[in-house]
């Protein structure tokens, strides 16, 4: 590839305005083959990652308050995501989003930012990753493509620690 | 002269902090104690300690349609004694009271001289309120601020073991047997209970240190020994993970945070800055992070600045993303940093996320 060409693609992919992939997740855990799937599409997509964790927020709190417990699981769990996707050679723009539900801190992530396609994990066997009711509602309500993917029965019950060290 | 105040405090209810009170206030002999306000709970072993000692009749205050029973604090007050005995500090009044929170009524009767023993739980610790609640899923309403804690004259903890206390939940000394069999399976958890105590014991230790420091010196001890960061932001995805990177460590070393961002007077981000500004202003809130914007032409100079008012100790700037040129001129971030911002340690985070691929 030219010099010319390197930068051109550069600019394609890691710019602002560059296209971007929406992989949400919540509860502590994000299953390692939607990581890895995750990760393939947007490197043949071009795309920059952004590993999302939706933050429930009780009723009693404000929206954005801090709390410690669950900003010490989402923490180590985002930089293990956001490796992988380093390792990966991707671009990666990770967030936090708080909501009173994974939907509402969605529907607040898609309402503030801009993206082309949505990842999202459907449930494992562990309790991990969407519901069907909310897999229901991210189909009818996403404003961008969407894909819902399985995780591998035979992983499953692998810690995403497992595939991102 | 103001009356000397203690408090004693507990990880729960049933630890015996009434107990402990009505034992003191029987054992201060030869002086004139009563009774302020006390709740019996309904434990016969409570109520036969505060025998003896004199009651000062209870207020009937209105509460709607019903009548509640108060603290009299004129009554106490009038009375005169040398000691008055007030249980739960952190009790909200009745509306039709003049103050609105016990403590408060304590706080007139120590102003006329008379000495209190008054008792409270920790959770009702207005800054342990969030932790509280992370920890058992209960939400306490009745708070108390953390300066009545800090004004006390002696803060003295009636510890029991989640063990002793659990016993004495299920041998009935502190609730009725079906009350019992309902905490012991919620907020009377083991875990919560150890929890708790972790809390109280931290608590008091904290209390028992800052009153080893002599006022005056407190606020250069703690300059001394406490850290501050400031993580330096831009409007790059590059931030987030300078911010959390920051967190990580202000977990360590229980430090404060502060995020700064430098912009050039008058400098308008564009649409995609404006969103990750946002993104970092979330994050920062979720992290418990305060976010910091300051208008300057000169970053080094804007960091000396806000790090002297803030008392940073730490600085957190992500890879310097400087043009050749600039840096030749008038060198580069990071030397005049080190140069320019003495005492203060620096350190890099790495910019992964623009992590390139060598061209061919």
């Amino acid at each position: 590839m030219s010099r010319l060409a390197f930068w051109r693609q550069r600019a394609a992919t890691a710019a602002p305005g560059g296209r971007r992939l929406l992989v949400p997740f919540t509860d502590g855990e994000l299953d390692p083959v939607v990581l890895e799937a995750a990760i393939r599409i947007a490197k043949v997509w071009e795309a920059t990652l952004v590993p999302a964790y939706l933050m429930v927020t009780p009723l009693d709190f404000e929206l954005d308050a801090p709390l410690q417990k669950q900003v010490a699981r989402a923490m180590p769990l985002l930089e293990a995501v956001e490796h992988a996707g380093l390792r990966a050679d991707l671009a990666v723009d990770a967030r936090v989003e708080t909501g009173r539900s994974a939907t509402h801190a969605l529907q607040r992530l898609w309402d503030a930012e801009r993206f082309d396609r949505i990842v999202v994990p459907a449930p494992t066997t562990r309790g991990y990753g969407f519901t069907p009711k909310e897999l229901q509602w991210i189909l009818m309500h996403a404003p961008y493509e969407t894909l819902i993917l399985r995780p591998d029965p035979e992983l499953d019950a692998h810690a995403l620690e497992v595939v991102v060290g | 002269m103001r009356g000397h105040y203690r408090i004693l405090v507990g990880m729960a209810a049933g630890v015996g902090k009434t107990y402990r009170m009505l034992e003191e206030g029987r054992q201060a002999q030869g002086r004139d104690v009563v009774i302020g306000y006390l709740e019996p709970h309904d434990r016969p072993d409570t109520a036969a300690l505060a025998e003896g000692l004199e009651i000062v009749p209870r207020l009937r205050a209105a509460h709607g349609e019903l009548e509640l029973d108060e603290m009299d604090v004129d009554a106490v007050i009038a009375r005169k004694p040398e000691l008055a005995l007030v249980d739960e500090l952190a009790h909200t009044n009745t509306s039709s009271m003049r103050n609105e929170k016990r403590y408060e009524d304590i706080d007139e009767i120590l102003a006329a001289g008379i000495d209190v023993i008054s008792t409270v739980n920790v959770q009702h610790l207005e800054s342990l309120n969030d932790a509280i609640f992370e920890l058992t899923g209960v939400r306490v309403r009745e708070t108390f601020p953390d300066r009545i804690l800090d004004e006390a004259d002696e803060v003295v903890l009636v510890d029991l073991s989640p063990e002793e206390l659990q016993d004495r939940l299920r041998a009935g000394k502190v609730y009725s047997p079906e009350r019992a069999a309902v905490a012991l399976e919620n907020f009377f958890r083991h875990e919560n209970l150890a929890a708790l105590r972790e809390l109280v014991l931290r608590e008091v230790a904290e209390d028992v240190e800052a009153r080893r420091q002599p006022a005056g010196l407190e606020p250069l001890s703690k300059q001394a020994v406490g850290e501050r960061i400031l993580a330096l932001i831009e409007p790059q995805p590059k931030s987030q993970r300078i911010l959390r990177r920051a967190w990580r460590s202000a977990q360590r070393l229980d430090a404060e945070i502060d995020a700064l961002w430098v912009r050039s007077p008058g400098y308008e981000p564009t649409p995609e800055e404006a969103t990750q500004l946002a993104a970092l202003r979330r994050l920062a809130s979720v992290l418990g992070i305060h976010f910091l914007e300051e208008d300057g032409d000169d970053l080094v100079e804007a960091v000396r600045r806000v790090a002297g008012e803030r008392g940073s100790t730490y600085v957190f700037v992500g890879t310097p993303d400087e043009r050749r040129r600039v840096e030749i001129l008038r060198g580069s971030l990071l030397s005049r940093m080190v140069r320019e911002l003495p005492g203060l340690d620096i350190r890099v985070v790495a910019d992964r996320t623009q992590r390139e691929t060598q061209p061919q």
